[in-house]
């Protein structure tokens, strides 16, 4: 009789302490800091995971870089990489995990802007401030939520840039435009289109593709026959460099040129030797033109054995841009652990951050004021390409 | 308008073949499988993708022990070619054992047996991804440069009124290896005391067996055959594309079962047929709708246009262009 009642209670016991034990640790803090994390989101696995994992890794670094700073005040800076698989549907889950994590205080992310918009409402209902370092679409920051911020340009910045680019320095003509239907691809596709019309040159096509399709030649053949001066490409580098490979096989010398999607090694890898004379808009920097940026990329090379892709220095910047906002709110609050309102307040606030490979002054937007859109151009099939021209707003 | 469309005809016709001898191949996996078994085994997709990856690593492999500089390149080409179709036979039969044998043994419905192989699909799309990212550290897999001689069919001074056209000598690659597999195959089912045995079982899977046929065995190479082509397949379409990933085999999958549904599921020709066909529709839609509608529809809805002709063939002929009329199934 009295067993039967002693053996669910030890087992309710056994539960509990479970649960006590699994918490504490976590509250206590190794060595008896107290743990802030950071977390971030971007496509780990996937199509672009080359280009997010450079995310990842560069905000690894800053965190690394900047932990003594924050020991010597009593707090442990932990990264919580999750991976959104560029795919909105994970980012919002990933979103509800990380808002759900008391001791998250910001977010690195996210690389495609499609993940970024929907992840970004649960950020806002939760306070939780997100820097990405790479979501160009328009409608990211004009939202004009307290939490949303960015270092990169916008699209309605880059689209014109690289048709001004196209029409003026390369004196396109007549201009066939591609683009993925994404909210990525063909957001920029049109922003390109509008301003080329504008400039005066004719568009004598605008096509889609599908994504995760391999071959484009019929889409191509259309384009190669009406013997455009440039075809454009609004999209990322998986369908990009199979568009230029393909464009090449029909026989089109002329310029193929693309947005940052394209700016990675994978594009060269796809295309090969067809990348020649492709030029790209990006909203990341070379970082080997400056010092500091070499010393990046040094050190990068030497934590993580691999050479840094293009977002990897504004993954960087981006949690930087958290650090030094974070600092602030930790200052601001007589060195205690800053609330979420606090640290968003803080991040906004950011002026004349100087980044790695960019200028960081958050507007009331949360636009980058300095942000620049850069123009390269592959001489050669090798990665990265050489830098055109530098455009700021 | 149509000036347009006859001027760029050649080149849609060059293109639309290669994607159609494509969707043929892997049709006939579909449509073989179907035939004996009346199971749709939505994993040949998958086993396309699959091969096309062994045929990478024995690509990388062969290029690792410097075979690939010393050896001509259509040598290096068949040994990848046969190597991957083997393993995939292989990998095809095994499928069929673990997975869809005992279904059969327990007498489990249909439904059952279609539902595993879309499990077993998403477990090879994941292997494979698994794999591949643990060896490269990217999934997107891009094969070395081969077979990629131009040419040009000059059509132009001859026939003014087409453009040029231009092809890779991949493209011919593509053509001849599988007109050669689809000929082969016929031969084989229409020929040999094999082929008689699988038509056979098609017909009447428990008279096959009164008849001294091992019905398992003859199952079993059904899945090999039906795999192996869909493996080889693999291998060119690395080939002729250059890139490869663990996801190429769903879209392809499911449109390479469309053109076995259109030219009638369960007949070989059938399929052979509906494959050509469908890639013909496809590549026509995509770079001359925007053409025919004035802008108004983009290449983006090829498939839209491709799917709504299947419709149309499918009211009017429900059993699929070929289905029927030749009484043999298989």
């Amino acid at each position: 009789m009295k067993l039967k009642r002693v053996v669910p209670l030890l087992a309710i016991i056994a539960l509990l302490v479970g649960v006590l034990a699994a918490c504490s640790p976590k509250s206590g803090g190794s060595n008896g800091k107290t743990v802030i994390e950071i977390g971030s989101q971007s496509p780990l696995s996937g199509g672009s995971a080359t280009l997010g994992d450079a995310i990842r890794l560069g905000a690894k670094l800053a965190i690394e870089d900047r932990q003594k700073e924050f020991e010597k005040k009593g707090f442990q800076i932990k990264l919580k990489d999750l991976d959104d698989q560029g795919d909105p549907k994970k980012g919002v889950a990933n979103a509800q995990i990380l808002a759900s994590d008391k001791d998250v205080l910001a977010v690195v992310g996210h690389l495609n802007s499609g993940v970024a918009i929907p992840s970004s409402e649960v950020y806002n209902k939760n306070n939780l401030a997100m820097v990405s370092p790479a979501t160009t679409a328009t409608v990211v920051t004009d939202r004009k939520l307290p939490t949303v911020n960015r270092i990169c340009a916008r699209d309605d910045f880059q689209g014109p840039a690289g048709a001004n680019f196209a029409v003026k320095t390369l004196k396109a003509k007549k201009i066939f435009v591609i683009q993925d239907k994404t909210a990525y691809g063909s957001g920029l596709a049109e922003q390109f289109r509008d301003q080329a019309k504008k400039l005066g040159a004719e568009i004598v096509g605008y096509e889609g593709i599908t994504v995760g399709e391999k071959d484009f030649n019929g889409v191509l053949s259309q384009a190669v026959a009406k013997k455009p001066d440039l075809i454009y490409f609004g999209g990322v580098y998986a369908e990009g460099g199979l568009i230029i490979k393909q464009a090449r096989q029909k026989g089109f010398d002329g310029p193929i040129m693309g947005g940052d999607g394209l700016d990675s090694s994978s594009t060269v890898q796809i295309a090969g030797d067809s990348v020649k004379g492709v030029y790209l808009t990006s909203v990341a920097g070379d970082v080997s033109k400056t010092e500091k940026g070499q010393a990046f990329a040094k050190k990068y090379k030497k934590e993580f054995g691999k050479n840094v892709e293009s977002y990897s220095a504004y993954g960087y910047d981006a949690a930087g841009v958290i650090l030094e906002g974070l600092m602030k709110a930790i200052d601001g609050n007589d060195d205690k652990k800053p609330t979420r309102e606090q640290v968003t307040k803080a991040i906004r606030s950011v002026q004349n951050y100087d980044g790695v490979t960019t200028k960081v002054s958050l507007d009331d937007k949360g636009d980058n004021k300095y942000a620049k859109v850069y123009i390269y151009n592959f001489a050669e099939a090798k990665y990265p390409p050489v830098q055109k021209a530098e455009i700021s707003q | 308008m149509l000036a347009h469309i006859i001027q760029n005809l050649p080149q849609v016709l060059i293109d639309g073949l290669t994607l159609g001898v494509v969707y043929a191949v892997v049709a006939i996996g579909y449509t073989m499988v179907y035939g004996i078994l009346e199971l749709i085994n939505f994993a040949h997709g998958d086993v396309f993708m699959t091969g096309a990856f062994m045929g990478a690593i024995v690509l990388f492999l062969l290029m690792g022990m410097g075979f690939l500089a010393a050896l001509p390149a259509i040598l290096v080409f068949i040994i990848v070619i046969v190597i991957a179709a083997i393993a995939t036979g292989l990998l095809g039969v095994g499928i069929e054992r673990v997975a869809y044998r005992p279904l059969r043994k327990k007498n489990a419905p249909k439904l059952i047996a279609l539902i595993t192989s879309i499990g077993i699909s998403f477990v090879l799309e994941d292997l494979v991804r698994f794999i591949a990212e643990l060896k490269t550290g990217n999934y997107i897999v891009t094969a070395p440069p081969m077979f990629n001689h131009k040419f040009t069919l000059n059509l132009h001074s001859a026939l003014p009124f087409f453009n040029n056209a231009t092809f890779q000598s991949s493209f011919l690659l593509v053509l001849i290896v599988t007109i050669i597999m689809l000929i082969a195959l016929d031969l084989f089912v229409n020929k040999t005391k094999w082929g008689m045995a699988m038509r056979a079982v098609a017909q009447d899977r428990d008279t096959a067996s009164l008849m001294t046929i091992n019905v398992n065995r003859v199952i079993s190479v059904t899945f090999f055959i039906g795999s192996a082509l869909g493996g080889a397949t693999g291998v060119l379409f690395m080939i002729q594309y250059g890139t490869i990933d663990p996801y190429i085999g769903f879209v392809l999958g499911i449109k390479a079962f469309t053109a076995a549904v259109l030219g009638g599921i369960g007949n070989i020709r059938g399929a052979m047929f509906g494959g050509v066909m469908l890639g013909l529709l496809e590549m026509f839609a995509a770079s001359n709708l925007s053409i025919i509608t004035h802008g108004a529809m983009g290449a983006e809805y090829k498939d839209v246009f491709a799917f709504i002709i299947l419709i149309l063939v499918l009211i009017f002929k429900p059993e699929g262009l070929f289905g029927k009329a030749v009484v043999e199934k298989v």
